[in-house]
């Protein structure tokens, strides 16, 4: 677990952060409600002043907590990273974690990227919408339990989806990625396979 | 959709009283098929005549589900797909992704591996510059730049076939090395283009540098400042352009950068000028790292030979030896064998910064990766610079930040 | 004895200013040489787009060099890269703007049929939502493949009944 001379700082001024396993650079783990005061000691007193990402995690349906909120922040003078992480309040449904918009205007697209791919509500986002997806896309893709080849709905596009009668379909996966599951497992089983079946040779194709 | 135009009631009304004309907004689309926007971009744009009040850009249009993609399979699978974020420069994105996958197994790849992909990824650097430039030169009016640059990387697409089998959908990196070593008399074929790229890319830059109209159109003209820049999260020429001297390639040295001389241009004002002074400067600069990789390029292995469970063995070893047999087949059934870990590895490419967020829980497969896109960040920072700007600017403007949707979108 | 029908008859004078020919073929001539392609480029495949109309390729050579971004100059879509079902109503809707006739090509394995990109937000085959002339396999095809692609469309272009659609539509 590498260490660095800001994240000391971090925690000594935050006593309930805490250390987050990492295999690069520093990372710290917070409360959700610390993450706005952190960064912004960070970038003031730390020299953190490049927000590098905002993402996030899903921890796969059921687990708790099941999003976590990712920032990296980059330090134009030291060329550092650190790794600052916060587990989203609220349900599945409707996670949140405070917007960091106020301390750089470049978290505002991350943060709507994060919105549109997970659902979590960023608050105090000033403009708060889907950025990637269009406007009215019922789901989060990049959730756990949306599958890779999506769901059946309407195009964007009403007219152009009655002149066409085309609307979103779930790919056909049966020539999709094929991923050997390793374990205890009989033969067949562990065979390589598309981890997501849509359709395959026993499930009829949906159109 | 080229242009859409939709003018407010009060407007078509006519008028008889004279305060009707009084400033009135109309709304303008702009694209997501228009030749100046680079790719599907769409910008909702509030225009008072012919000056901008608001700039909305709207982006996605070219969101495939690269992350998604990623979470479902082996991370030797999602090399070609990595060539499809920045397609002007897919070497670079291979050797970024290929780090950032090695950084997770703390695996270090040989020394001549590590020239050959600084040796690629510069070169992919002067293809998208050229591509850039090209674009900039066709938005603001200038084609003969256009058709010099693509000639260009005519010759770079000619070595990249030989180096790897296809013109631009490279995937040449393998997570612990590259699918394959240099073919003879390749370095040869590279050393020639730079000697007549050097003097080639002279006569490129000469057409814009003291263009007058070029001059008119973008000096002074869609000024970032340097707050701003790092506000926004810029990165790359762009960045650099606005005056930081922030290029990881010499900041935070990977796969061996810190061995190779070179400077870090550096704008002084931040316009679409500096940024294209800076992209021509960086491709005189990558054709020094160039030459000074192929002076001292290393012999030896070329790619890491102890990882028996990451990279798999060379073609012929596999049909003659048993265990290299099996090391194969678990490395293309179950992927390479990652441990646990999170991983985050930015690389100085000719966009920007691209990053790479992988988060694995064992195994072959990630459990999320995610991209951080430099052209994403880039245009973040349009709602600010457009309001105020004239129509013909933000052409200019667009042209200057060269940013590539693929990537954006992933 | 001399022939009542002198004026129809062959006259050696007019050789070489006259040419008989059907209608259809005469049509099919003109749109064969000068199709102006609109090209729709989304993705990767639209870099071979260019590469396409520039020197080493040249696919003036063919008549096809003029690029018009404006639908209702061009003749022929090249949908060259990933159609994404948010892009999908705007290929649609300028595919709709394109006077008649018109052609498309599918350029690249996305395009034809989603390709690589077997995921939520691809749409998989511009066929889909726009009828298709002609498909090009690769990711991305070569240069020449795409003009190999557009004298196979030539050739279909020669083969149409021009006048009768001209009445009929």
């Amino acid at each position: 677990m590498p260490d660095s001379p800001a994240a000391t700082a971090l925690k000594a001024q935050f006593p309930q952060a805490t250390d987050r396993a990492s295999s690069d650079h520093a990372a710290v783990h917070l409360p959700a409600a610390d993450v706005v005061a952190a960064l912004r000691f960070l970038r003031d007193t730390q020299g953190f002043d490049h927000l590098a990402d905002v993402t996030a995690i899903d921890w796969a349906e059921g687990a708790s907590p099941r999003f976590t909120a990712v920032y990296h922040l980059h330090s134009t003078t030291s060329h550092d990273y650190i790794r600052v992480t916060a587990d989203c309040t609220g349900d599945d449904a409707s996670p949140a974690v405070p917007s960091v918009v106020s301390l750089w205007p470049g978290a505002n697209w991350h943060e709507r990227e994060c919105y549109d791919m997970f659902g979590i509500k960023f608050e105090g986002h000033p403009d708060l919408r889907r950025i990637l997806m269009w406007d009215g896309y019922p789901y989060h893709p990049l959730r756990k339990e949306f599958p890779l080849a999506g769901i059946e709905t309407a195009l964007p596009d009403i007219e152009v989806a009655e002149e066409t009668n085309a609307k979103v379909i779930p790919a056909p996966m049966a020539g999709g990625p094929f991923v050997a599951s390793s374990g205890e497992m009989n033969l067949t089983e562990a065979e390589p396979r598309a981890k997501d079946e849509s359709w395959n040779e026993r499930k009829e194709k949906p159109e | 959709m080229a242009t859409e135009m939709t003018f407010p009631d009060s407007a078509a009304k006519g008028a008889n009283a004279e305060q009707e004309f009084s400033p009135e907004k109309m709304s303008l689309s702009m694209g997501p098929s228009h030749p100046s926007t680079h790719g599907v971009l769409r910008l909702q744009m509030e225009i008072d005549g012919e000056v901008l009040t608001k700039c909305d850009p709207i982006v996605g249009y070219l969101h495939r589900g690269d992350e998604k993609i990623a979470e479902n399979m082996t991370y030797n699978q999602f090399v070609p797909y990595t060539d499809r974020l920045d397609y002007l420069a897919p070497l670079a994105n291979n050797m970024a992704y290929a780090i950032a996958v090695e950084r997770l197994v703390k695996l270090e790849v040989p020394a001549r591996c590590q020239a050959i992909r600084v040796l690629t990824a510069e070169m992919a650097r002067i293809s998208a510059h050229l591509m850039g430039l090209g674009a900039f030169g066709l938005d603001v009016g200038a084609w003969t730049v256009l058709v010099h640059s693509l000639n260009q990387r005519e010759h770079l697409y000619k070595l990249f076939e030989e180096l790897t089998g296809a013109r631009f959908t490279t995937s040449y990196t393998r997570i612990g090395g590259v699918s394959r070593d240099v073919p003879a008399g390749w370095l040869d074929g590279v050393k020639a283009f730079c000697d007549q790229f050097e003097p080639a890319l002279e006569e490129i830059l000469a057409l814009l540098t003291r263009n007058k109209i070029f001059l008119d159109r973008t000096v002074g003209v869609g000024v970032i400042t340097k707050a701003d820049a790092l506000a926004y999260g810029l990165t790359g020429p762009n960045l650099r352009g606005s005056g930081v001297a922030l290029d990881l390639r010499k900041d935070k040295p990977y796969s061996g950068y810190e061995q190779y001389e070179f400077d870090v241009p550096v704008g002084s004002t931040g316009d679409s000028y500096d940024r294209y002074l800076c992209r021509g400067e960086e491709m005189r600069q990558s054709v020094r790292i160039i030459r000074q990789v192929l002076a001292k390029f290393p012999g030896g292995d070329w790619y890491a030979k102890d990882a028996r469970k990451i990279f798999a063995p060379p073609k012929d070893k596999i049909l003659t030896s048993m265990e290299e047999l099996i090391q194969n087949f678990m490395i293309v059934t179950e992927g390479p064998q990652i441990p646990a870990g999170e991983v985050y590895f930015e690389a100085e490419n000719p966009k920007g910064v691209l990053g790479f967020f992988i988060v694995s829980k064992g195994g072959g497969v990630p459990w999320r990766m995610k991209i951080r896109s430099p052209s994403f960040c880039n245009l973040s920072i349009l709602p600010k610079v457009c309001a105020g700007a004239m129509i013909s600017d933000v052409v200019t403007l667009l042209g200057s930040l060269d940013f590539v949707m693929g990537e954006c979108d992933r | 004895m001399a022939s009542p029908n002198t004026e129809i008859a062959f006259d050696s004078k007019v050789e070489g200013e006259v040419i008989v020919s059907r209608l259809d073929t005469v049509v099919n001539w003109i749109r064969t040489n000068s199709v102006w392609p609109m090209p729709m480029g989304l993705a990767c495949c639209a870099i071979e787009l260019m590469a396409v109309g520039n020197g080493r390729f040249d696919i003036a050579r063919f008549g096809a060099e003029v690029m018009r971004f404006s639908p209702r100059q061009a003749d022929c879509m090249i949908v060259a890269g990933t159609v994404t079902y948010k892009m999908a109503p705007h290929v649609r809707r300028i595919y709709d703007q394109m006077a008649s006739p018109k052609w498309v090509i599918a350029m690249g394995a996305c395009a034809s049929s989603g390709g690589m990109y077997r995921s939520y937000a691809t749409l998989q085959g511009v066929d889909r939502i726009i009828p298709v002339d002609v498909y090009v396999s690769g990711c991305p095809p070569r240069p020449e493949a795409l003009l190999d692609a557009l004298i196979k469309l030539q050739n279909k272009i020669k083969r149409e009944p021009a006048t009768k659609n001209l009445f009929v539509a």
